[in-house]
């Protein structure tokens, strides 16, 4: 499996967001991708899952399945965490694993590996920052997708929860999936490649 | 079908608990009926005559104010990027999404018609054909409003726009449906034709209306 696009370019209310964009990703590898605020990383993310439509040029997902598009393919972690405040923990995330096409067991694992199995019966309005983060995280746990596109996913995560996203991301890498990740600061895989987007 | 039946049971378990807006459709019909005989007087024969389309106005009001928030709240949490993404037609998931709207804010007002009528000294024939006239009019305006809903999110614009887009479309509906509950109390018209009608507004509206809305949103999220 091989993600691939060339010189791809993205409009956004009349000008280009960023534009002759070419990047290719492989199966087990990351692509990390850098820049000042308001560079486009969110939107070049938003492009591959499919929400966005691409100004000029071209992705292709290579040996993917075919029936499906690129963004049905990939778990998009973005800044909003789609969890609705009145549904238990549990709920929320049940939701999204029958939604996603995945089993009803999944879910306590993922809970179970995010560190919010103590708390899966309390409203999602009762968790912090950091653990409305997580809960939306063990999203990309509980149905199978090769490609994940993380906007930033350390933000309003502590140290113990950065080192087990690591963890979680080199799982997903070994098992022959694809990251693309936007972020800051380093991430924790040695061997990721990184493109850097300019300030408009 | 798992996808759907847990959108569903989302969707109805969100309406129903603290914060979710089926209590609020049933309370705003019943000021809102509850408040006309005040305005209009002690006139019991102009409120008999009267009660139907007050009924009718009551409950397509109380739609309105519900339907603003089917897809506001699942594009300002991020859900719906999620929705689109999903494998399941986006067709489908708002068909379920306005079956859980009906469920939850529709099938009350229809539940509360008889408890009305009384304010509106509406015998029990006339209550009945109004519940009728609701339960199979009401379709029609949970599907022309998620057109309005889903174009409020697609824009960017909330609150009022939804009325003014949506208001005029639904006017065909309540004519037919308070002329079809006037001519099952006894109006110059046969009952069943304005009902028919009626029944193709709702039939037609669930087609449309779906297609319409995801061709909104699709649109929304570029």
């Amino acid at each position: 499996m091989r993600l691939s696009a060339f010189e791809i370019g993205c409009v956004r209310g009349n000008r280009y967001i960023f534009q002759k964009l070419s990047f290719a990703v492989g199966a087990g590898q990351c692509l990390l991708v850098h820049g000042p605020n308001g560079a486009g990383k969110s939107t070049l993310l938003r492009v591959i899952a499919g929400l966005l439509p691409i100004s000029s040029g071209r992705l292709n997902l290579e040996g993917g399945d075919t029936d499906q598009t690129l963004g049905e393919q990939a778990h998009y972690f973005g800044h909003q965490d789609a969890l609705k405040s009145s549904l238990s923990v549990r709920e929320n995330l049940s939701f999204w694993a029958l939604y996603f096409g995945g089993v009803a067991e999944a879910v306590e694992k993922a809970l179970e590996s995010v560190g919010l199995a103590p708390l899966s019966n309390l409203p999602a309005a009762h968790l912090s920052a950091g653990q409305r983060r997580r809960l939306s995280l063990a999203r990309l746990l509980v149905s199978e997708r090769p490609i994940w596109l993380l906007d930033e996913p350390t933000a309003a995560l502590d140290t113990a929860a950065q080192d087990r996203l690591t963890e979680l991301m080199r799982a997903h890498l070994g098992r022959g999936g694809i990251i693309v990740a936007a972020t800051h600061g380093p991430i924790g895989l040695s061997d990721a490649q990184a493109i850097r987007l300019g300030a408009r | 079908m798992i996808p759907l039946s847990a959108l569903l049971i989302r969707d109805v378990r969100l309406a129903l608990r603290v914060g979710g807006g089926a209590l609020m459709g049933v309370l705003f019909f019943m000021t809102v009926v509850a408040i006309v005989p005040f305005a209009v007087g002690p006139d019991l024969a102009l409120l008999h005559r009267i009660g139907p389309a007050i009924l009718w106005v009551g409950a397509l009001l109380a739609s309105l104010l519900t339907l603003d928030r089917l897809f506001a709240a699942d594009h300002e949490d991020g859900s719906l990027d999620l929705l689109l993404m999903a494998r399941t037609p986006l067709e489908l998931a708002i068909v379920v999404k306005a079956l859980a709207h009906w469920l939850t804010t529709a099938l009350p007002l229809v539940g509360a018609v008889p408890v009305l009528a009384l304010f509106l000294d509406l015998e029990s024939r006339a209550a009945a054909a109004v519940a009728l006239t609701l339960l199979v009019g009401t379709p029609a305006l949970t599907c022309i409003g998620l057109i309005g809903s889903a174009l409020a999110v697609a824009l960017h614009r909330g609150g009022l726009l939804l009325p003014v887009l949506v208001l005029p479309l639904t006017v065909p509906v309540l004519i037919f449906g308070v002329s079809a509950s006037n001519a099952a109390i006894g109006g110059p018209v046969p009952f069943g034709a304005p009902f028919t009608i009626l029944i193709a507004l709702s039939l037609a509206s669930l087609v449309i209306g779906p297609f319409a809305a995801a061709a909104a949103l699709r649109h929304g999220a570029e």
